[in-house]
């Protein structure tokens, strides 16, 4: 295939150069050319006014394989400690979505649990699961979770398969989809099934979150996603769902890598970033340090706990576990409050499908403004104080 | 000892933005750069050197101007510069990349390779870890420390979700780095100095003798379908007034939705 200018239907606009991200596209006698350093990314065929630009010669297919062959939807149920992870019910419920669409089964696989975790799975919505309860699996680890994972995924043969883009996800995940030569999409946001085709649309964020990109599969099965953990909702539990549970051996091959410890690090609140209801997030606009002891003590009396953005973490005012974005954690709370806090992209990637978002910022200007439902125009430093007498007055502290 | 970084040139992401209006990238003046995170795995690469005497090798795949990346990371005293490159690579996704970088790294041969944890342009993290299953060698990812390096095994820690794990791993191994490893250190002068001199090997397809079906778009599974700006929540509502105002519509929003 090749990106190639239809000089007749150029007019020399150069929206396209500025649309390539490797600057492969200059002009030459007043209109565009395409050089060598094209890498095929398709970025400018919709950023030309004039349909100008085309792809020639059709996309050839790497693998004649029979799509048909494969039928179902897989989910990988992370667990931690033996327990199935909160991320393991939010695929059930965007896989069981999927199944239903394409009339095919859902089938979950879980590893280094036992039995009353994958009725769980099966109460969340999954038909059947794939179960090693082989207890040297409750810790993590890389080889042992790529061949069993694998093997499920070349004896089962499904067309999806999903994994949360958790640390765990993102480590085994592409190894196995590099052996199967399957397509891998890295944390998803949303999932579609492409009428028709049966393809699996997987959309995502790229260049930081300042574009969202729709990824296919066409010619290859299976289609495998890793996706971000809280953004798909959880479905409903039903206690009286009934469904398989198929019981695997543990892979008879030893695993080269070791881990020799496990160690959880606990961050000074006792609620996780993840899992909480209200969120006060802190920026470089609180200026120094002490403006978190303040945040913390919003935080505590609406029962919630404490973000920040990369700016207040580099600058050494809180630990790199509040940290919310794209280099920190993914958080869909019911409200987000963000106190100085511009809102730059690779922030709000972070913490934009939070319920309701306020924000509290001195600049109207402020990016954050565009994605807050309600917006605060104003000094942080006397909101948050006067909101925190005000609400232990009424409280009578 | 032999160690090979895996580098990657990218936009600086922190500096493209996008037209709503055209759906396009606005690149105007955004640099190159070397992958943030790739810049940790260098600096790994470097320490272990230190100590341990190593020879650092430092691998790109990329159209020809790739090579100042190479260039940068030998001014940070690599001793040595590869670029892979070919018409034949262009459209690589995740997988195809990946491929093509084990068939060297394998060609080149090493007992470390080293990826960053990410490149910012694709933020997939795919890359590492792929490379290693084709080399049949094991992977430690996100790794924020080096505990222990010998002639025949390391132990790192690994950052997960919740905390850390410490891993160990026979050599070879790949590691992916996260940028709590460790400070990358300025280039020197006199690396300045031998970055201009250097010549950088270039290796094709036909070097590596790999089957096109694999490489570029045609090995590549995953397809670009289209590319949109994210949507932004338009019902926004501004709370104005003085601060005692604003501060008495706030605590009645919290009381709205329960938060109080
Ligand atoms: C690859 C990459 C990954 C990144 N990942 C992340 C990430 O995961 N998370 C993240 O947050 N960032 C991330 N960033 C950084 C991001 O681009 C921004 O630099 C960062 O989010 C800015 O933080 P900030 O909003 O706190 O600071 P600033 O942008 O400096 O904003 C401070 C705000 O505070 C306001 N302010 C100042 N004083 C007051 C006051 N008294 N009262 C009210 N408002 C006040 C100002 O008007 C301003 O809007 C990443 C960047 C890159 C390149
Ligand atoms: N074209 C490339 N050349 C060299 N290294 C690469 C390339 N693409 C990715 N990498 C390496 O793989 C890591 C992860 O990249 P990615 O999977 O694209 O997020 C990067 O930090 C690099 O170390």
């Amino acid at each position: 295939m090749q990106i190639k200018v239809d000089r007749e239907l150029c007019t020399g606009c150069q929206t396209c150069v500025a649309s390539c991200p490797y600057d492969a596209i200059v002009m030459s006698e007043d209109k565009a050319l395409i050089n060598e350093y094209c890498q095929l990314c398709r970025a400018c065929l919709s950023a030309c006014p004039e349909g100008a630009i085309k792809e020639y010669g059709a996309t050839t297919a790497s693998q004649a394989a029979d799509l048909s062959a494969y039928k179902g939807v897989l989910v990988f149920a992370e667990q931690r400690d033996g327990h199935a992870a909160h991320v393991a019910f939010e695929l059930i419920s965007a896989g069981r979505r999927l199944a239903d669409t394409l009339s095919v089964s859902l089938a979950a696989a879980l590893f280094g649990a036992s039995d009353t975790e994958a009725e769980e799975l099966i109460k969340w919505g999954a038909d059947k699961v794939y179960l090693c309860d082989d207890s040297s699996l409750t810790r993590f680890n890389d080889e042992p979770y790529s061949e069993l994972l694998s093997k499920i995924i070349a004896d089962h043969k499904p067309e999806i398969v999903l994994a949360g883009a958790t640390a765990v996800g993102r480590s085994f995940f592409p190894r196995v989809a590099a052996r199967l030569h399957a397509g891998l999409t890295a944390d998803c946001t949303s999932l579609e099934i492409e009428e028709g085709t049966r393809n699996l649309l997987a959309i995502r964020p790229a260049f930081g979150g300042n574009i969202m990109a729709t990824i296919v599969c066409p010619d290859t099965r299976p289609q495998m996603a890793t996706v971000r953990p809280k953004v798909m909702k959880t479905g409903a539990y039903e206690q009286t769902r009934k469904g398989e549970i198929i019981k695997i051996e543990r892979p008879a091959k030893p695993s080269r890598t070791k881990v020799i410890d496990v160690v959880k690090e606990d961050s000074n609140f006792n609620i996780s970033l993840q899992d909480a209801e209200v969120i006060v997030s802190g920026g470089r606009g609180l200026a120094e340090a002490k403006g978190f002891a303040m945040l913390g003590e919003l935080a505590e009396l609406l029962g919630g706990t404490l973000g920040a953005s990369r700016a207040a973490v580099d600058e050494g005012w809180i630990q790199y576990g509040h940290q919310v974005g794209q280099t920190g954690k993914t958080v869909c709370p019911k409200i987000y409050i963000a106190c100085g806090i511009s809102g730059a992209v690779q922030h709000m990637v972070g913490m934009q499908s939070s319920d309701i978002i306020i924000a509290i910022n001195k600049n109207p200007e402020a990016p954050i403004f565009n994605i807050a439902n309600y917006g605060i125009v104003g000094d942080l430093y006397e909101i948050i104080p006067l909101a925190i007498k005000k609400i232990k007055g009424e409280r009578g502290i | 000892m032999k160690i090979i970084v895996c580098i990657k040139q990218v936009p600086d992401t922190a500096e493209v933005r996008i037209n709503p209006q055209t759906n396009t990238l606005i690149r105007d003046g955004v640099p190159s750069i070397i992958n943030p995170y790739d810049t940790h795995a260098i600096e790994a690469a470097l320490a272990i050197k230190d100590v341990h005497g190593a020879d650092v090798t430092v691998l790109t795949m990329g159209p020809p101007q790739a090579e100042a990346a190479l260039r940068e990371a030998v001014a940070m005293g690599a001793d040595d510069a590869v670029l892979l490159t070919d018409r034949a690579f262009a459209g690589s996704d995740t997988w195809a990349t990946a491929f093509t970088l084990a068939a060297a790294i394998k060609f080149l041969g090493c007992d470390i390779a080293l990826c960053g944890k990410q490149a910012i342009d694709g933020d997939t993290a795919q890359v590492g870890p792929a490379i290693a299953e084709f080399m049949d060698i094991p992977h430690i990812s996100y790794i924020s420390k080096i505990e222990a390096v010998s002639a025949d095994a390391i132990t790192v820690c690994r950052l997960m979700d919740e905390g850390y794990d410490v891993v160990q791993a026979p050599l070879p191994v790949l590691l992916t780095v996260v940028k709590e490893l460790n400070r990358p250190r300025m280039a020197s002068l006199k690396g300045k100095m031998r970055a201009k001199k250097i010549e950088i090997r270039k290796l094709t397809s036909l070097d590596l003798s790999l089957d096109k079906n694999n490489l570029g778009l045609e090995g590549s599974p995953t397809q670009v379908k289209n590319i949109f700006a994210p949507e932004i929540k338009k019902d926004r509502i501004v709370i104005g007034g003085t601060a005692e105002e604003q501060t008495d519509e706030l605590i009645s929003i919290l009381k709205a939705v329960k938060c109080l």
